[in-house]
């Protein structure tokens, strides 16, 4: 499936990275933990749901090559946020669902779990 | 190649500035990207741990041709027992550095699982340095 495919699921709106709406989501990690996502070894196609949003859960997936980022529960996306995901070539969706709801949806749509 | 950064304690708006550029470097040398991103990683733990820990702090990168040196030293608190703190789930995180999404006891071990040779030395009262080393070839 892809990322703009996702963004419709869980009635989502693209932050930044429009042109990325192609890109395949394969895999899915939904966590708050920034630690945690840095113990990832391969992310390639990984899409991070997170209900965290700050600089910080950017230069994660920076630091982590995450290029889809999707923030849950409508959090605020600051324009630092964005301008630093535009030099990393990422995409971020936002939604106004919840994260249960939202694993819900992309689980229930046949998106594997990393784990 | 040497390069120094600077790091203060607290300022969460640049945390992970000093990682984002060793980055964009390693990059640019065609490092390969498994070494870049365990490097990055390791580092930007390192980065947030001063951040997030101490006072301020000082990182210095040095470039060879087969190896990056990374040692960051800091003034700051300390840590009073290594063995206690290298364990994963132990800290002493505030509840500020929680929102961040750090202070889940899990920074040092992700630099030690990302560096091929790691060094802490410490002092209560004064500060702590980590020193790192990981080869492009292995
Ligand atoms: N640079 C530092 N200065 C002082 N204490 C530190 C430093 N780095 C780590 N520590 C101590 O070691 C603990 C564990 O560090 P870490 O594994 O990175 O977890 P976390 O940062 O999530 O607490 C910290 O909670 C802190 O007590
Ligand atoms: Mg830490």
């Amino acid at each position: 499936m892809t990322i703009g495919e996702v963004a419709t699921l869980i009635e989502g709106e693209i932050v930044c990275g429009a042109e990325f709406q192609d890109r395949n989501v394969g895999r899915i990690i939904a966590s708050d933990l920034m630690s945690d996502v840095l113990t990832i070894r391969d992310t390639e196609d990984l899409l991070l749901i997170s209900g965290l949003s700050n600089l910080q859960s950017i230069r994660t997936c920076e630091m982590s090559d995450i290029q889809m980022l999707l923030v849950v529960r409508d959090k605020a996306i600051t324009d630092e946020m964005k301008e630093l995901a535009e030099e990393n070539d990422m995409i971020i969706l936002k939604t106004a669902f919840p994260l249960y709801k939202t694993c819900g949806i992309l689980y229930g749509a046949g998106i594997s779990p990393i784990y | 190649m040497d390069f120094i950064y600077h790091v203060e304690g607290g300022d969460f708006t640049n945390a992970g500035s000093t990682s984002s550029e060793v980055k964009r470097m390693l990059k640019k040398l065609g490092v390969s990207p498994e070494i870049v991103k365990r490097t990055v990683v390791a580092l930007y733990e390192a980065e947030v741990n001063i951040v997030a820990h101490a006072y301020r702090g000082d990182i210095s990168v040095n470039l060879d041709s087969d190896k990056i040196h990374i040692v960051l030293a800091d003034e700051g608190p300390g840590i009073p027992n290594v063995d206690w703190a290298m364990q994963k789930g132990n800290s002493t995180a505030s509840p500020k550095v929680r929102e961040m999404g750090f202070g889940a006891g899990m920074g040092l071990p992700n630099i030690k699982n990302n560096s091929d040779e790691l060094n802490i030395q410490t002092e209560v009262g004064k500060g702590t340095t980590i020193d790192f080393v990981n080869y492009f070839n292995k």
